[in-house]
């Protein structure tokens, strides 16, 4: 019994509420949303320290024992995805004190942030079925709200599209989580997959397979399911689109992750190839707009879906180093792209447009902001002393363990586009003839700081690979031996 | 012509309390019977709504001078604290206590911990339902 596991969810709920109560006060909001993101790093530093001590963390719930109630479950991905996000709303929330403008602050910007948190953290750490559904709930209230604040036309509208394609989305998940209970009888992960390995993974488990993966593609946006996202996530203010792009898809990522690893992997030729070709299908797409656009925004849009492109197809292939590489590229990849969505916003900030056309010659008045950006490109496009790199590479190892050429060729081609698409920016934006803007006063060196930490924490987690290295490789441990997950939580 | 509401206005007053008490009875018999903080605060809210059907915005919220935003807060934080209490004493969250008393009027009965999370539920859809109506209605 340990109720570390259940904290990361209960601090931001707590603040939030409170957070309810102040929203006169924007100061106030802003010490206390800082001081519980503080706090939250901390506990879940403590939780990923305590998963890598003892293993596997359950928490039953209400003091009903599993399979009865509901189980908190702390394993070494989760507490990982948990410390990552912690971070970046962190660094997010610094972003927002200086960029948001007061009129959201007054209108509970910062009380959705912490309802947003609990949502992807809770989402991380359940072990039940129907509280992911509960938890996913929670995260999309709050970023609908998120996203319509402030009210423009473009928010409406985008919000709109949004709000239609999650409702179906989560009503096809309530179906789909009534089928697969109409087949068990269970909803407790671990004794779901108990189940499911008993009986063996008969067709109509597939299909549910099948349908999950429509689900979660649905909100993780992958290839035929990733329409609504350009548009929606070019919406809103940067901060709210750095939280999106770093956190929101990559929560449906993880619960494919978490379903075809510990439920679905029985009958793999069928589910885990329709998950590969999808992934591979995704980054082409990906690829297509990152290449295409000249807007500041879309461009790392675009890269989002071809980051979730790779982890897709790092998960088809099941075998220990493409989920140790995908495990790294997960953590990667939201660090890097909240940092870079960090950047370009001060860059849209600065020079009052989002076409790269319009913009040259930064570098000249704003090095710093330049040179991080370099780094942070140069991530993200996997080069190897910085942290895209190793994650990519272990993909690529299991690819090529499985004989999965064609989807090596796409991965280490969909690099180059990348690369490709965040040097446009770099080469055009920040390189030429300097050009005269509309002065306006930002706070500059304010912005940049939140930006700069999320490089160098990526800078230092690409560096110290060998250091991060065992907690990932019990990550994949766990994903790899669902056993493991079921002892811990079953308890037999 | 000036409308008159004479008629409605007046079985209002009756029923109004009549709504009131019954989702309170609702509320309040939740654990042994169908009902609970989720209809026992929309029963509350409705007869509101009534109210508000009755008279009009401020008038309704002369009778009833309360911001139902903090209604939704001051629920949440109720059955959120609720929850961690069990914190306290060293036990997995939500876990509920309950004991056997003996009051003066109502005998012997229960008193859980469960109805204080209940109490958090009703405040917060009491809030909610009258936020989504009062706002909807000062709109223009």
């Amino acid at each position: 019994m340990n109720n570390l596991t259940i904290l990361p969810v209960l601090l931001p709920l707590l603040t939030g509420i409170i957070l309810l109560f102040v929203t006169k006060s924007i100061i106030i909001q802003r010490i206390l949303s800082m001081l519980s993101s503080i706090i939250g790093i901390g506990i879940a530093g403590t939780l990923v320290y305590n998963v890598s001590a003892h293993g596997i963390i359950a928490l039953a719930v209400g003091s009903w024992e599993a399979p009865f109630g509901i189980v908190i479950v702390a394993d070494m991905l989760a507490s990982l995805l948990v410390l990552t996000t912690t971070i970046i709303v962190c660094a997010v929330l610094i972003y927002s004190f200086y960029s948001i403008g007061e009129a959201r602050e007054k209108f509970y910007y910062y009380a959705m942030v912490q309802f947003l948190l609990v949502g992807i953290n809770g989402a991380f750490l359940t072990g039940d079925l129907f509280n992911l559904f509960v938890f996913f709930e929670v995260m999309l209230m709050a970023s609908y709200v998120l996203l319509a604040l402030g009210g423009t036309k473009v928010q409406l509208r985008e919000t709109i599209k949004y709000l239609l394609v999650n409702v179906i989305a989560s009503a096809l998940f309530v179906i789909t989580v009534a089928y697969l209970y109409s087949v068990t009888g269970t909803l407790n992960m671990a004794d779901l997959s108990r189940k499911i390995a008993e009986i063996g993974q008969p067709g109509i488990i597939t299909v549910i397979a099948v349908s999950f993966l429509i689900v979660f593609g649905m909100k993780g946006a992958i290839f035929p399911l990733f329409y609504w996202l350009p548009g929606s996530y070019a919406a809103p203010p940067i901060p709210v689109i750095a939280l999106f792009g770093a956190l929101l898809t990559k929560v449906g990522i993880y619960s494919i992750f978490r379903t075809y690893t510990l439920l679905f992997y029985h009958d793999q030729g069928y589910t885990h190839t329709l998950l590969g070709i999808l992934g591979i299908l995704t980054i082409i797409i990906g690829i297509i707009g990152a290449v295409g656009y000249w807007d500041l925004k879309k461009i790392i849009i675009y890269n989002i879906i071809i980051a979730i492109g790779v982890i897709t197809f790092g998960i088809s292939l099941m075998n220990e180093q493409a989920l140790i590489g995908t495990a790294f590229y997960i953590m990667h990849d939201m660090i890097i792209k909240a940092a870079l969505f960090l950047l370009i916003g001060i860059m849209i900030k600065l020079t009052g447009t989002n076409n790269l056309r319009e913009i040259s010659g930064l570098i000249r008045t704003y090095p710093v902001l330049g040179w991080s950006f370099f780094i942070a490109a140069i991530s993200l496009a996997g080069i190897p002393p910085f942290s895209g790199f190793a994650g990519k590479l272990l993909i690529l190892q299991g690819a090529a363990a499985e004989s999965a050429y064609l989807g090596m060729a796409v991965v280490l081609l969909s690099s180059l586009f990348v690369l490709y698409s965040v040097m446009k920016i770099f080469i055009n934006g920040f390189w030429g003839e300097e050009k005269e803007y509309p002065k306006k006063d930002i706070p500059y060196k304010k912005l940049l700081f939140p930006a700069v930490l999320l490089v160098a924490i990526s800078i230092s987690y690409g560096l110290g690979t060998e250091f991060v290295y065992p907690f990932i490789s019990q990550a994949a441990e766990t994903l790899l031996h669902p056993d493991i997950y079921l002892d811990a939580v079953l308890k037999e | 012509m000036k409308t008159n509401d004479l008629i409605l206005q007046t079985v209002t007053k009756v029923a109004a309390f009549v709504i009131i008490l019954f989702s309170l009875s609702i509320f309040l018999g939740g654990h042994y019977s169908p009902g609970g903080g989720f209809v026992g605060g929309l029963m509350t809210s409705s007869a509101i709504i009534l109210l508000l059907l009755a008279y009009d915005l401020k008038t309704v919220a002369g009778i009833l001078p309360v911001d139902y935003k903090l209604f939704i807060a001051s629920g949440l934080l109720l059955s959120v604290l609720t929850a961690s209490g069990s914190l306290l004493f060293g036990v997995p969250l939500m876990t509920h206590a309950f004991t056997y008393v003996d009051l003066p009027l109502l005998g012997h009965i229960s008193l859980h911990t469960a109805v204080l999370f209940d109490l958090g539920v009703y405040l917060v859809v009491v809030g909610v339902t009258m936020t989504i109506i009062q706002t909807i209605g000062e709109s223009e």
